[in-house]
């Protein structure tokens, strides 16, 4: 095929059809036009005010690694003023996040940007792989969820910074608009489509700065800056690959490539119908555990990138959680329209006064926050030879919780603890 | 091609690329030399389709072959490079190989 010149500069060949229009750019107009997009993104919906410090939740994948690398160059470009970091989450996966953890920290240099990474095993005592040697695969990835939320939070408290953006992409919130249409969880369908979550009570806001960027113009951008990324799947998620909702996704852009941000859309339009205070009844379907609408740029298998498999335990998940969570948070929904009718069957949520987890200090509106409820399980069936050295039960306990406590911080957010409750990878 | 003589051409000397985790499908390796002849059995050219055939049958020792090729193309959400374009711009499985070609598939499946 004889080359096209490039539908901006009309001069160099374009290499790249944007599928959100079919336009075929060059490289250097490609580039240009996707910082130019994300720069409106952030001026439009005023997601930052100079000065602010912001957290990168940084994995080293491709998201976030362009995102930092964008939020890099629009800084410098249009002085923002933004005082820029990589936070990132060590879950303890030998053979996953260890390698991952190193493009991180070559970013962190490339990028001139200081790093803070936050393991799960001084946080909570446990790495992933040893909660899954005690749990087994099947189900780790709850813990890893709910582990995961409290930790970028803490992490970004330790450094005392309340913005933490992530590297969701358009992809992704299209997908979560899928899962939750199909779940009927207008509430969290809602939530997921906003580029920033906090609430009222929020400490740390998140907000997701890539949210209109195509997963392959992000993959396109990186192949083209030449950026340094990792890709492998978490080992203890490889089915996350093959999610079922991320290859509808995958398909109907293969059909028709704007679907996904039309979908982006419909999500948006239908969020700023649901109703600003909706609790639903019954299953309590809004709290599924799932963290599609918040993952953070960490795990393979975040972002609904779920498997039928995923959507089974999912639900089981639920289930496990109706009992513990029947007195448990409201859905506080940010913003949107605040006189609407309620939907017939829906309820003003009750509200109810957050307090803090009586072990860690962490926000929840039960006795007991969920990661350690979580962590209760793990340690009550510590193998064997880790109780014989004297430690009960009580003391494993309280020497986890107290290490927790040093990082006790002043987290009061009704939506973190939501999240936090939601989490499921 | 300037060698393509009668009865002698030369075989067609490509490299593969595969990232974004593609490559954990393909030996852990990024790149792979490719060997193709310079014309089929029918007498035409090997094009993107006939190289997805030979990476399927000679280089990938992976059994999840669903993960790279779906109804005999590309997996949908993994892209094609073309010398670094779009495959879509060069007639996508269509294309037909050139010597010293690199051709790059990068998955945009893989957490971010």
């Amino acid at each position: 095929m004889a080359p096209t010149a490039c539908f901006n500069c009309q001069q160099a060949r374009a290499v790249i059809i944007r599928p959100k229009n079919r336009h075929k750019l060059c490289r250097a107009c490609f580039l240009a036009i996707f910082e130019t997009e994300v720069h409106e993104t952030i001026t439009g919906t005023n997601l930052f005010y100079p000065g602010e410090r912001v957290a990168i939740g940084a994995s080293g994948g491709k998201d976030s690694t362009v995102l930092a690398a964008v939020l890099k160059t629009l800084n410098e470009r249009y002085n923002y003023g933004l005082d820029l970091c990589l936070l990132s989450i060590d879950e303890g996966i030998r053979g996953y996040r260890d390698d991952s953890l190193e493009t991180v920290k070559r970013n962190a240099v490339q990028y001139e940007m200081p790093l803070e990474i936050v393991g799960y095993g001084e946080l909570y005592g446990w790495t992933m792989d040893q909660v899954v040697e005690q749990v087994g695969k099947k189900g780790n990835c709850t813990y890893c969820g709910v582990f995961r939320r409290q930790a970028l939070d803490r992490g970004a408290a330790r450094l005392g910074i309340k913005h933490v953006v992530t590297g969701h992409n358009a992809d992704d919130v299209a997908e979560t608009v899928m899962m939750n249409l199909l779940r009927g969880d207008l509430p969290r369908l809602s939530r997921g489509t906003k580029i920033v979550t906090d609430s009222d009570a929020s400490d740390i806001k998140r907000s997701k700065p890539l949210k209109y960027a195509y997963e392959k113009e992000i993959v396109l951008y990186a192949h083209h800056r030449q950026l340094d990324y990792f890709s492998t799947e978490c080992i203890y998620s490889p089915e996350a690959f093959r999610g079922s909702a991320r290859t509808l996704i995958k398909d109907l852009e293969k059909i028709r490539p704007s679907s996904i941000l039309d979908i982006v859309k419909s999500g948006e339009d239908m969020a700023a119908l649901v109703p600003r205070n909706v609790s639903q009844n019954g299953k309590g379907s809004q709290r599924v555990a799932a963290g599609e609408d918040e993952a953070t740029g960490g795990c393979g298998s975040q972002n609904g990138r779920s498997s039928g498999g995923e959507m089974a335990a999912m639900e089981q998940q639920l289930n496990e959680n109706e009992t513990a969570e029947s007195h448990e948070t409201e859905i506080r929904l940010p913003a949107g329209p605040t006189s609407q009718k309620l939907p017939k069957g829906g309820k003003v949520i009750k509200k109810q006064t957050m307090g803090h987890c009586e072990r860690c200090g962490y926000i929840s509106s039960q006795r007991i926050c969920k990661a350690c409820t979580l962590l209760d399980g793990l340690n009550r069936n510590r193998p064997k030879t880790a109780i014989e050295v004297s430690v009960g039960m009580e003391d494993e306990e309280s020497s986890t919780t107290l290490m927790r406590q040093m990082e006790r911080t002043q987290l009061t957010s009704a939506e973190m603890l939501k999240k936090n409750e939601d989490e499921h990878v | 091609m300037a060698d393509s003589a009668a009865g002698g051409e030369a075989s067609i000397l490509i490299t593969v690329e595969f990232t974004g985790g593609l490559e954990m499908l393909f030996s852990n390796e990024r790149k792979h030399p490719i060997v193709l002849p310079p014309r089929l059995d029918d007498g035409s050219r090997p094009n993107i389709t006939y190289l997805l055939q030979h990476l399927v049958e000679h280089v990938m020792r992976d059994q999840r072959k669903a993960l790279f090729i779906m109804e005999d193309n590309v997996r949908p959400g993994i892209l094609v490079l073309i010398n670094d374009t779009d495959w879509e711009l060069e007639g996508e499985e269509k294309y037909e190989l050139q010597q010293g070609d690199n051709i790059v598939f990068v998955s945009t499946l893989h957490g971010g």
